[in-house]
């Protein structure tokens, strides 16, 4: 008995596992070999949808596409975040305030990411807040086309949704920084970038690791954001799969979501060899 | 000789409390080991942190070799400080972390290396050179900091209770070697420390402070046998502080007797404890006016003639080794 009271315990989180994560994911790859028309899945074992995904132009500018925003997301999270964090770990010294602030940080995500999104098109739209504002001060005259449906829409919506996910894991980092290495660092001589740069830096690198992680994931898989953003204009491979699945294309979009599972899985290794994430686990 | 680190007027305060150190002046002479020493909150780390640059002068200068540093920021100062449980960086090696202040300088990468190598001989850890500081014994963490503290050849280096953290077998011996190294690098060596034994054992000048302000500063021989005042006394232990008539005295427990010698001074009343240390015997005595005070007995001297808790004895001293103290210190 006692011998599988271990198994017995642990059971329970692999028979949820196992429904919900791999049984689904083994039917996508499945679906992804058969054969379909414009009515019905065939079952079958063909390539075809593979061969689409690889040969078409716009699969791949879309692939492009969508690691080009998850890189930019990720590059301006990344600023964004890390500066945030320094300044609620080092900069601000009261306890009290530093929670605050940090409840502060939390703010937006009180509220779905739906109404987040949605909540910029009265500011950016051509007769939004901003557009008005600024042709009314006289520093443009026409209203400015490109910060709503545009890439630069897209960008900033993820930033706004994201950059907390690498503000916590960084910030987290920095707390665990014993304060007299930055005394160490000053006496030996460092200043404020050398410090930054020498001592700081790589002992946050796990938590922007878990960031990066979460980040790009996160950008790579969306659909939503680029749809309302870009107003249609932009795709990105989640796009894609949701519109193949509203044609009822379920193999085809079956074999995208493999490949862009293969992809995410192959970045985040290439991340996790860069960075050792496990000192934060 | 011309004193090294000089203190005029030293005052820090945080807020608007009373402050943490209270216009103190110090001269300390070139090339010696100098122990602040004091209990917890006499203010001895934030001097060491003042002089090492890393707290603020409320009031007062700092002098170094007869430059004003008050202002500068450490690396420009001539010190290099040794961090309380070292503060080594975590995700450097041994060697790396020896040459840090060497790179932050813009030391070429091979011959910092070099450098750094030199001096993990001169703490004796050639063979650790790789390891991380978590790989790295108390002991060994603690010599490569030192040599870190070192390598930017510094003319006063800061010990923030280096000692501390070490087991006492360890710490008689780094005790040895700290001494050792400021005797063969002749620089001046500042070393907090609450400990009075490691003080004693190493100072050249000891300065005993107690709430900000100095109590005594003067080679350990003195002070020991010369207490300024009952603070002093009882702090650096060994003493009997007594009220006797014609005021108030310091008298050291291993002076004291457990028979009063012809002409000396006496105290008279019960035996309260006595506790055997090996080579000697401790013995406690509690006189009627509630007074304790102890006498150190070797142990033949005791073994001689025992007494047990419970019977009357009487301490003595000869005259001479009553020192007197100031009544209201």
């Amino acid at each position: 008995m006692s011998r599988w009271f271990p198994w017995l315990q642990a059971a329970p989180l692999a028979l949820v596992l196992a429904c919900f994560l791999l049984v689904p994911i083994g039917l996508i790859v499945v679906v992804s070999f058969y054969d379909y028309d414009s009515f019905s899945l065939i079952p079958d074992f063909v390539l075809t949808n593979y061969r689409e995904v690889f040969a078409s132009p716009v699969t791949w500018q879309t692939y492009l596409k969508t690691v080009w925003f998850a890189g930019l997301t990720w590059l301006v999270t990344l600023a964004l975040g890390f500066w945030l964090a320094y300044y609620l770990a080092f900069v601000v010294q009261d306890a009290t305030w530093r929670m605050v602030l940090f409840v502060l940080c939390t703010v937006p995500f009180w509220t779905s990411n739906l109404i987040r999104m949605i909540a910029w098109v009265p500011f950016l739209g051509r007769n939004g807040i901003l557009n008005n504002a600024l042709v009314g001060a006289g520093v443009i005259e026409q209203p400015l086309e490109f910060l709503l449906f545009s890439d630069f829409a897209v960008i900033l919506a993820f930033v706004h949704l994201y950059t907390l996910f690498m503000v916590v894991p960084i910030f987290n980092t920095m707390m665990r920084i014993d304060r007299r290495l930055l005394e160490a660092a000053r006496d030996a001589g460092a200043g404020f970038w050398q410090t930054l740069w020498c001592v700081i830096l790589p002992l946050c690198k796990p938590g922007i690791g878990i960031g990066s992680i979460f980040v790009v994931v996160l950008v790579m898989g969306d659909f939503a954001t680029v749809r309302l953003m870009s107003g249609g204009q932009s795709a990105s491979v989640g796009l894609m799969i949701s519109n193949q699945i509203g044609l009822m294309q379920y193999p085809a979009a079956a074999a995208n979501a493999v490949v862009l599972l293969a992809m995410v899985l192959l970045l985040v290794a290439a991340m996790l060899r860069v960075i050792d994430i496990r000192k934060e686990l | 000789m011309r004193p090294d680190v000089e203190l005029i007027g030293v005052t820090k305060r945080y807020g608007h409390g009373p402050a943490a150190v209270d216009g103190i002046s110090l001269a300390i002479p070139a090339g010696s080991y100098c122990c602040l020493l004091g209990p917890s909150g006499c203010g001895k780390t934030s001097t060491l942190r003042m002089i090492a640059g890393h707290e603020t002068v409320s009031e007062g200068d700092i002098l170094l070799s007869g430059r004003n540093v008050t202002l500068l920021p450490p690396a420009a100062r001539g010190t290099a400080m040794m961090f309380q449980s070292y503060a080594l960086f975590p995700h450097l090696t041994a060697l790396e972390n020896i040459a840090f202040g060497l790179r932050m300088r813009g030391v070429g990468k091979a011959e910092r290396l070099a450098r750094a190598a030199e001096f993990l001989r001169l703490v004796q850890l050639g063979a650790m050179a790789d390891r991380l500081p978590a790989q790295l014994s108390g002991g060994q963490q603690q010599r490569v900091a030192l040599a870190r503290a070192l390598i930017t050849r510094p003319k006063v280096l800061l010990l923030d209770e280096p000692l501390s953290a070490l087991d006492p077998f360890l710490r008689t011996q780094m005790r040895e070697e700290l001494k050792r190294l400021q005797r063969e690098l002749g620089i001046t060596f500042i070393h907090v420390t609450h400990g009075q034994e490691e003080a004693m054992a190493l100072s050249d000048m000891a300065v005993v402070m107690d709430q900000g302000r100095i109590a005594q500063a003067a080679p350990p021989r003195e002070i020991f046998e010369k207490p300024a005042s009952a603070f002093v006394a009882r702090f650096i232990g060994g003493h009997n502080v007594l009220e006797l008539p014609g005021g108030r005295f310091a008298v050291r427990t291993d002076r004291t007797r457990l028979a009063p010698p012809p002409g000396g001074a006496s105290l008279a009343g019960q035996v309260a404890a006595v506790e055997y240390q090996g080579a000697a015997v401790r013995v406690v005595v509690r006189a009627p006016d509630g007074q304790t005070a102890e006498a150190l007995l070797p142990d033949g001297l005791f073994h001689a003639a025992p007494v047990a808790p419970g019977e009357a004895a009487t301490l003595g001293w000869d005259a001479q080794d009553a020192h007197p103290l100031s009544p209201n210190a």
